[in-house]
Parts: structure tokens; C-alpha cells; sequence
């Protein structure tokens, strides 16, 4: 980024301190506007149209397919109906804080992709307190949950913000202890870093890096969807128990952003699970210098987070929902002692093998092996009772 | 001139959102005051290149104390029309004690050389440095903080626990 705004600075003759900085100011504005909403929103409503063709298969019933080839313009119909519906308000609403509650969850979605690395050279800013970033604007989240909650004058939105609120402020302490257990075996804060002190294969990962990386590793993804509010954590809109929680008053517009910044939050929880532990853009070492390095980093990675969102959407169709006290006790007397134990195991790991390389890279290779066991146990298991039960793979999607 | 322009602009939320907490009759009005005030003040920090501290700020004020506010207001019924019984009587006592440090602060402005220790860290990550002293020249005070926050947490777990002689 800087060096783009400073050869724009240059060829055009600006020399004042002023200018400059003016220029500097505006490259980040209409970068972040042109390059980074467009891609968020259509993440969002591609992810959208994805989730609900997902959930029409897993429940043996059609999805969207009308508008375009599989439907997949369903999103954008959507879009555009949500902008054309009226933008109702409660008489009774606190008007002020109903209109400005959806930017706020916005926002706190949309801000996280300013440190997310798309590959070496791809990523808006990389900040050198990077990872602690995307937690912090992360809070606007709930602080807009909240506030649309209360200013619905609903009580299910009510019961759906103070859900909300409670959920997201217990899963912050174990997402923010796997994260510090990375944090640890990097030596850095920036995404960027995280990413560098990976490699291509799965043994230089971060998540195989000990055995209890692999434990760290389940305990920031499930805490990750309970702070995105995904299934089987999404008790702040149980469509069962709060008709729709939250974001029951909204419509309109207001409506649709509640829903991008939902789907939008899918992507950050992939992007985040990858660079943390799942190695990030790392492609191999040979491709270096070649003008194919950057789309493969690409590539990888966006390979590696669409799987991320492919098993959260996944296990939306298939988990109940965990009751209330489930919940804070799946938090508090599992994952809080759990992730403490794992740090401490962390650390004293890192320090007998500090500088022991083949004992560190025997370690890595056995951790990799007991999860890449796990994850083929579930392949083959699949494909075995799907011969077994004699389905036929329909891969007929034009029906 | 874009520099200043911001410190306006970050001053500008900071003062607004006090003044919102402060005067508002609604509570939840008074809460997200709040939250205004202290994003402003965590822009401040990042506007005097001290990274960690914004961050810091917004995670501890934005996403604790003020969520933490909210969360409490909103079991709390009836908050719209407050009908406080106390009059308020200390305004007479407060305004001369504010308008001083006012002027205390304005008369300082010139005399007191704030700028000297922050130019030399301009731009520089401060992540590392802050690391390194805490556990270097600091460390006995941050282990007291340490062993003060982990009073605190016990006293708290004590507090919220449930004796097995409560239970029916």
C-alpha cells in the first residue's frame, strides 16, 4: 500500500507535506471502498446462495435455483428486493440507536478484512498488532447486537441481544487463549508473521505443531462459531424460541446487513482458522520468485478457507441447538481450564525443545499424523456408508 | 494540516461522547456515549503512533466495560423516564472546582513540554518495547497487578458461587 501511494505522491509532482498526506489518505479510502467492499458483499451473497443450496441438499429438498444457472443469482434478487422493501420502525423503537445499530455489526465484520493476508504481498495493512486488531473491532459486533436488541422494544430481540452479549463475552476468553498460544509460537502479533512462521506442508502448520495445538485448534474454531453466532451456538436468534431474536423488528435494508455481516463473519471465522493454524497462503518453496507465486497464495488460500466454511455450514444442518446452560458450561468448566492447561503445556514445550530442531520437527510430523488420521477416518467413513447404503452421488445439478 | 485535522476530529468524538454520557436522561444513550468517548480516545493513542495501547483500549473499554454496561442496563427495567429523587445540588459545588482545572490545564498548556518523549517513538511498533520492559524493569509491578487481578477473579468466583447448602 505504501509503496503505491508514494509513486502516486511522486508522478504527481506533490511536494507539500499536506498534499501528501492527503493522497495517502485518499489511495486508503478508495482503496478499502472499491476493492473491499466489493469483494465482501459478494462473498457474503455468494456464501448465501451456497449455505441454503448446502441446506437444500443435506435435507433432500431443492434451495434456491430459479434466478441464473443453479440459482446463483439468487443473491443478488435478494439484494435488490431487500433495498426496494420498506425500512419499517417500531413506534416505540429508540430511534436513533434502531437506525444506527446494523452499521455497527457492519462494521465490526467489514473492519476485521483490513488485516486479513490474502497472500504475501495482498493484504490492505498489515499491522504489527494485527491478530489483537481483529479481535478488538470484533467487540462492535456485540455492541450492535446489543443495541438493536434494546432498541427494538421487543422483548425476543431483547432476550435475543442479552443472549448475545453473554455468549460473545464468555467465548472471548478461549478464542483469545488459542489465539495467545499462536501468538506464542510466533513471536508476533501480525498476520503476516503468523502466516511466515508456517510452511506449505501440513507438519510446519501451526495447528501441528504439538498435540495440543490440535486441542487449541477445536477450541478456537467451536468458540469461533459460538462468537459468530453460528449453529449450534445461534441462541441469539433461535428461530424456535425468539421468532428471530435480535433482528426481529428490522427489515428492509437495515435487514439485509444484519444477514451480510452474518455471512460475512463465516468468511472472517475461515480466514482467521487458516492463517492461525492452517498455514495460511503458504504455497511451496519452489514456486518463489516465479510470477505464479502470487495467484497460487491465492489460490491456497482461499482453498483452505472455503473448506473452513464448507464444515461451518456443514455442521449448521446437522447439530441441535445447545441449550443456554449447555452453552456457558461447554465455555466455562471445559474450554476456559482446558485452554489454560494447553498454554501451559505450550510453553513447556517451546522451551525443551527450543533449539532441538530434529526433536521439533519429529514432534510436528507425529501431531500432523494424528490429525490427518482423524480427518481421513472421517473420509473413509464417509465414502464407506455411502457405499453401503447404495445412494447414487447426484452430481445432476441442472434438475 | 490532515494530521490536525484528525486529532480535531478524534477530540471532537471524544468530547461529544463524554458529553452524551454525561447529560443524556437515557441510560443506554449514556452507554453508547460512552463507547463513542473511548473509541476516541483509543484514535487518540493510534494517533500518537501508540498501536498496542489503541488496541488495548478498545478491546478492554469497547468490547468489556461498556458491553458489560449494557448487559446490566438492559435487566434493569423502565429506563426510559428516570425519575431520579435526588436533586441535583452538587452542580453548585462542581462548577467552580471544573471551570478551575480548566483553567489549571489551559494555563499548563504552554509551560509544560509534553511533546519531548513522545517524537522520539514516532511511527515504531510498540509492542515489542512495552513486552521487553514489563518483563525486564517492570516486572515486580506487573506481578503485583498480577497477583491484584487474580484476587479479584477468586473473589469474584467466590461471590458468584453456589454453596451446595443452598440447594434444596
Amino acid at each position: 500500500m505504501e509503496s503505491i501511494t508514494n509513486s502516486l505522491i511522486q508522478s504527481w509532482g506533490i511536494t507539500s507535506s499536506t498534499g501528501a498526506q492527503l493522497v495517502s489518505l485518499l489511495v486508503m479510502l478508495a482503496f478499502s471502498a472499491v476493492v473491499l467492499i466489493p469483494f465482501f458483499l459478494p462473498f457474503a451473497g455468494i456464501t448465501s446462495w451456497l449455505e441454503r443450496r448446502i441446506a437444500g441438499r443435506m435435507q433432500s429438498r431443492v434451495g434456491p435455483n430459479i434466478n441464473g444457472p443453479q440459482g446463483f443469482l439468487q443473491w443478488i434478487a435478494d439484494g435488490v428486493k431487500a433495498m426496494e422493501k420498506e425500512d419499517l420502525m417500531p413506534d416505540d423503537a429508540d430511534k436513533p440507536l434502531f437506525k444506527v445499530a446494523p452499521y455497527f455489526v457492519f462494521m465490526g465484520v467489514g473492519a476485521t478484512l483490513v488485516a486479513i493476508p490474502f497472500s504475501e504481498y495482498l493484504v490492505l495493512s498489515d499491522l504489527n498488532v494485527g491478530i489483537f486488531y481483529i479481535i478488538s473491532v470484533t467487540s462492535f459486533v456485540t455492541v450492535g447486537i446489543l443495541l438493536a436488541g434494546w432498541s427494538s422494544n421487543n422483548k425476543w430481540s431483547l432476550i435475543g441481544g442479552v443472549r448475545s452479549a453473554s455468549q460473545m463475552i464468555s467465548y472471548e476468553i478461549p478464542t483469545a487463549l488459542s489465539i495467545l498460544t499462536v501468538v506464542l509460537l510466533t513471536g508476533s502479533l501480525s498476520m503476516q508473521d503468523i502466516v511466515k512462521a508456517q510452511g506449505f506442508w501440513p507438519w510446519q502448520w501451526h495447528i501441528s505443531n504439538n498435540p495440543f495445538m490440535i486441542v487449541m485448534f477445536f477450541i478456537f474454531f467451536i468458540s469461533a462459531l459460538a462468537e459468530g453466532s453460528r449453529t449450534p451456538f445461534d441462541l441469539p436468534e433461535a428461530e424456535s424460541e425468539l421468532v428471530s431474536g435480535y433482528n426481529t423488528e428490522y427489515s428492509g435494508i437495515r435487514f439485509a446487513m444484519f444477514f451480510l455481516a452474518e455471512w460475512g463473519n463465516l468468511f472472517v471465522i475461515g480466514a482467521m482458522t487458516t492463517v492461525l493454524f492452517l498455514g495460511g497462503w503458504q504455497a511451496p518453496v519452489a514456486l518463489q520468485g516465479s510470477i505464479w507465486n502470487t495467484p497460487v497464495q491465492f489460490i491456497i488460500f482461499m482453498t483452505k478457507m472455503s473448506a473452513v466454511v464448507f464444515i461451518v455450514i456443514q455442521l449448521r444442518w446437522t447439530l441441535p441447538r445447545v441449550r443456554v446452560d449447555q452453552l456457558m458450561i461447554i465455555c466455562w468448566h471445559y474450554f476456559v481450564p482446558l485452554s489454560l492447561l494447553s498454554i501451559l503445556a505450550v510453553t513447556i514445550w517451546m522451551a525443551l525443545s527450543y533449539g532441538h530442531s530434529a526433536l521439533e520437527l519429529g514432534m510436528s510430523i507425529f501431531s500432523a499424523a494424528i490429525w490427518l488420521y482423524f480427518v481421513f477416518l472421517v473420509l473413509f467413513r464417509a465414502v464407506r456408508n455411502f457405499k453401503k447404503t447404495n445412494a447414487k452421488l447426484n452430481l445432476n445439478f441442472l434438475e | 494540516m490532515i494530521v490536525v485535522l484528525l486529532f480535531y476530529f478524534l477530540a471532537l468524538i471524544t468530547v461529544l461522547g463524554a458529553l452524551v454520557t454525561a447529560f443524556s436522561k437515557n441510560i443506554v444513550h449514556s452507554a453508547f456515549g460512552l463507547m463513542a468517548s473511548m473509541v476516541g480516545v483509543a484514535g487518540l493513542y493510534g494517533y500518537m503512533s501508540a498501536d498496542f495501547l489503541a488496541i488495548v483500549q478498545l478491546i478492554v473499554y469497547v468490547g468489556g466495560i461498556v458491553v458489560l454496561i449494557l448487559f446490566a442496563v438492559m435487566f434493569t427495567g423502565d429506563i426510559r423516564e428516570v425519575k431520579s429523587s435526588n436533586k441535583t445540588v452538587n452542580l453548585l459545588w462542581a462548577t467552580p472546582f471544573i471551570a478551575a482545572l480548566i483553567g489549571i490545564i489551559i494555563g499548563a498548556e504552554g509551560k509544560v513540554n509534553f511533546v519531548s518523549k513522545t517524537t522520539k517513538l514516532h511511527n515504531t511498533p510498540t509492542t515489542k518495547m512495552i513486552g521487553d520492559s514489563l518483563l525486564s524493569d517492570y516486572v515486580l509491578p506487573f506481578e503485583v497487578v498480577s497477583v491484584l487481578l487474580l484476587a479479584v477473579l477468586l473473589g469474584a468466583v467466590h461471590v458468584a458461587r453456589k454453596y451446595k447448602t443452598d440447594e434444596r
